[in-house]
């Protein structure tokens, strides 16, 4: 079978506690070990020297679009664009057409990331029938056909009667529970974050509060019910501390941060004139959040960063701000935007920065993956901290061009994408 | 110039101006059309209403091929913030903001600002209160920033539910009609967007008349020689009282004459200045 040896790279796997230049043996789709000087015997050798290597990412937060939305994204592309970020598996949000809320459809995804796709594909299943917050979605057969999770992602879950209910009833089944956190009452109409910037704009906004309120409610939901909820791009300062609190008192709530909103502020949309790169929802907040939120990581209490990756059409952004679509891709910029913009100031170690792109996910979602040690899934990111990239929307290997960091010029960037001991993507091909 | 025999002046003869108004408009848009006819340009209007906005076609669509018709300037006004932005960004025409969403409205404060310097001969020191629903509003925005800056005292008042966050950046900001009409040099109405009230920012137009509605005894906290405006359409009997509205310090119609003026300011700067309009 396929052996691979990466030789003298600098291996660093958080979860192990290792950060040490060594050789790792892959074979047959798993790590077989890793230590010093270990020979070839017939196996492939790629030369890592000046390489990081690393657990494969795993992006908990992708919208893939396909079924239904092929104009924005597909399975094919949008794993390539995974590949080409240094990601070794994506969880698929369900909010395609239609919804993924039965095994039908989560098996006609994993056939099809089978047949086309370049990473893992874990889809998520939906937390109600059509996403629409009236009835449970069966998770038993969701769980069966490869759901690793539950979300209404997108649409929030404005019932906390029905929230209270998937959480209980997921347990049976052990599954984790994404909630887009945000009260639709405060939020409805806005645009971006309400606040100074958006009055000087005349762009409706939603407030902190809208969001907050619901990580607030779902902590307390998850201790009463004792499920897991994991929360999806939490993106306020008191979404970071009620996350923080309920972890303190042992909810098992876990959560998630973008790049986005770790790098740019509602400042963003002002500076930009506008432009529709910068809507998404959560929308950017104000600074004191965006600072809440790097803490939130460094401390703990944000256990992964995840892309929130959201592909549209050109038709879909260019249009006036208050129409256009919400959303960012993010999975050919997020680790080189992590590598110059965290790493590279000293705002996160190298090792966190691995742990919350691999080991944090896994652990998040119960996936395989997120560890070099011997037995694991061999799924590994390589990366050159050296190399400068600049980042060029029109070359993206994603259909989604929606990006905030067009022309950006960043220092560190994926080398290598390993999945299931393949090599799936190469930098300067 | 309005008041010549012969009110037209060849300065833009032979340049073109699209009006593109994607909102209701009485008085902006008459005002940029006499403007436009004036100063000699040829100037056609689009309403949303009976354009091809109608058959769903986008935005930069419709301005695309309006374009393509080589016009020299777009005018536009359009219920999203920053609209005209957007249209710069893709268009070669100069394009001229007549109001946008809750944004700005740069040509009724230019209006708003030559009312006051007539006549008061200045503007800076002037205590200007800027009443009403602050919060959907490009006038209030615009007033602030200019008047502001020329070196007028800004107040604004509204109900807090009317406020939006952070315009404290721009102005005062009170919560009592009393105390910013107090010692006032001018006071700036603005409209109770009622079409936009369906988020129960207040309780009634009752409560709103008697507790911001400006009234002839709350004047009289102004100055003696108080200016009154009001950017239009009026409310009457809401935001103001009629007797307010066509009282003797009312300068809301000459508000509606100098549109006119400054409207032909900006379009003779942008198109047709020549080297001044650089």
């Amino acid at each position: 079978m396929t052996r691979l040896l990466l030789k003298g790279g600098r291996v660093v796997d958080p979860g192990r506690a290792v950060d040490e230049v060594a050789d790792v043996l892959l074979a047959d789709g798993l790590v077989v070990k890793t230590g010093a000087r270990l020979p070839a015997r017939g196996a492939e050798v790629i030369d890592a020297s000046g390489l990081v290597v690393c657990p494969g990412f795993i992006d908990v937060h992708v919208h893939l679009r396909e079924p239904g939305r092929e104009d924005k994204e597909t399975i094919a592309t949008g794993t390539r664009a995974a590949a080409a970020g240094g990601f070794t598996a994506v969880c698929a949000m369900p909010n395609t057409e239609p919804v993924n809320d039965t095994a039908g459809i989560t098996q006609a995804i994993l056939e099809r990331a089978r047949a086309e796709g370049v990473v893992r594909v874990y889809p998520i299943g939906a937390i109600t029938r059509g996403s629409r917050g009236e009835e449970l979605a069966e998770y038993g057969d969701l769980r069966e056909a490869g759901c690793v999770a539950v979300s209404d992602d997108g649409r929030p879950v404005a019932s906390a009667r029905m929230m209270r209910r998937a959480l209980e009833y997921a347990r049976a089944f052990d599954l984790p529970v994404i909630d887009h956190c945000e009260e639709p009452a405060l939020s409805q109409g806005a645009v971006m974050n309400e606040g100074e910037v958006a009055t000087l704009l005349g762009l409706r906004g939603a407030p902190a509060a809208a969001e907050a309120i619901v990580v607030e409610r779902d902590v307390m939901l998850a201790e009463l019910a004792g499920g897991r909820v994991h929360v999806a791009h939490l993106s306020t300062a008191r979404s970071v501390d009620a996350v923080r609190r309920g972890k303190a008192r042992g909810v098992k709530v876990t959560a998630e941060a973008t790049p986005h909103h770790l790098l740019l502020t509602d400042q963003a949309v002002k500076d930009s004139d506008y432009d529709t790169a910068t809507k998404m929802n959560p929308p950017l907040r104000s600074e004191e959040d965006r600072r809440a939120v790097l803490e939130g990581l460094r401390d703990g209490t944000i256990d992964c960063i995840a892309t929130d990756h959201a592909p549209h059409t050109v038709d879909d952004k260019k249009v006036e701000f208050d129409q256009a679509a919400f959303g960012v891709v993010g999975l050919e910029t997020a680790v080189s935007l992590c590598l110059d913009r965290l790493v590279r100031p000293g705002l996160l170690t190298l090792a966190q920065l691995v742990g919350l792109l691999s080991a944090g996910p896994a652990r998040v979602l119960s996936l395989p993956g997120g560890t070099l040690a011997s037995g694991a899934p061999a799924d590994l990111t390589l990366l050159d901290l050296d190399r400068r990239v600049k980042v060029d929307p029109a070359r993206f290997e994603s259909k989604g061009r929606n990006t905030p960091f067009g022309g950006w010029t960043l220092r560190g960037a994926p080398a290598l994408t390993i999945v299931g001991g393949r090599v799936v993507w190469k930098a300067g091909r | 110039m309005l008041d010549r025999p012969i009110k037209k002046v060849p300065a833009l003869r032979g340049k073109t101006v699209v009006n593109l108004f994607y909102e209701a408009s009485t008085r902006t848009r008459a005002s940029f059309e006499i403007a436009q006819k004036v100063l000699s340009a040829d100037s056609l209007s689009i309403t949303a209403a009976t354009s091809s906005v109608q058959k769903g076609e986008t935005l930069l669509d419709t301005a695309r091929n309006l374009e393509a018709m080589n016009p020299d300037m777009i005018v536009i006004r359009h219920s999203a913030s920053g609209a005209p932005h957007f249209l710069a960004r893709h268009c070669r025409s100069a394009i001229v903001n007549a109001g946008d969403g809750a944004h700005e409205h740069p040509t009724q404060a230019l209006l708003d600002a030559l009312t006051l310097r007539q006549k008061r001969g200045r503007l800076q020191g002037l205590k200007v209160a800027i009443v009403g629903d602050v919060l959907h509003s490009r006038v209030a925005r615009s007033n602030a920033w200019l008047l502001g800056k020329m070196g007028a005292r800004v107040v604004l008042c509204a109900p807090p539910t009317l406020m939006p966050p952070g315009i404290e950046r721009l102005a005062a900001v009170t919560h009592r009609i009393d105390e910013a009409l107090e010692g006032a040099d001018a006071v700036m109405m603005l409209r109770l967007q009622l079409e936009r009230m369906t988020g129960g920012y207040f309780p009634s137009t009752r409560e709103y008349h008697l507790r911001y509605g400006l009234t002839e005894e709350r004047v009289r906290r102004a100055r003696k020689d108080v200016l009154i405006l009001h950017p239009g359409p009026m409310n009457r009997g809401v935001e103001i009282a009629s007797e307010v509205a066509d009282g003797p310090y009312s300068v809301i119609l000459d508000q509606v004459t100098n549109g006119v003026a400054v409207r032909m300011a900006v379009l003779y700067l942008l198109l047709g200045g020549g080297e001044a309009a650089a």
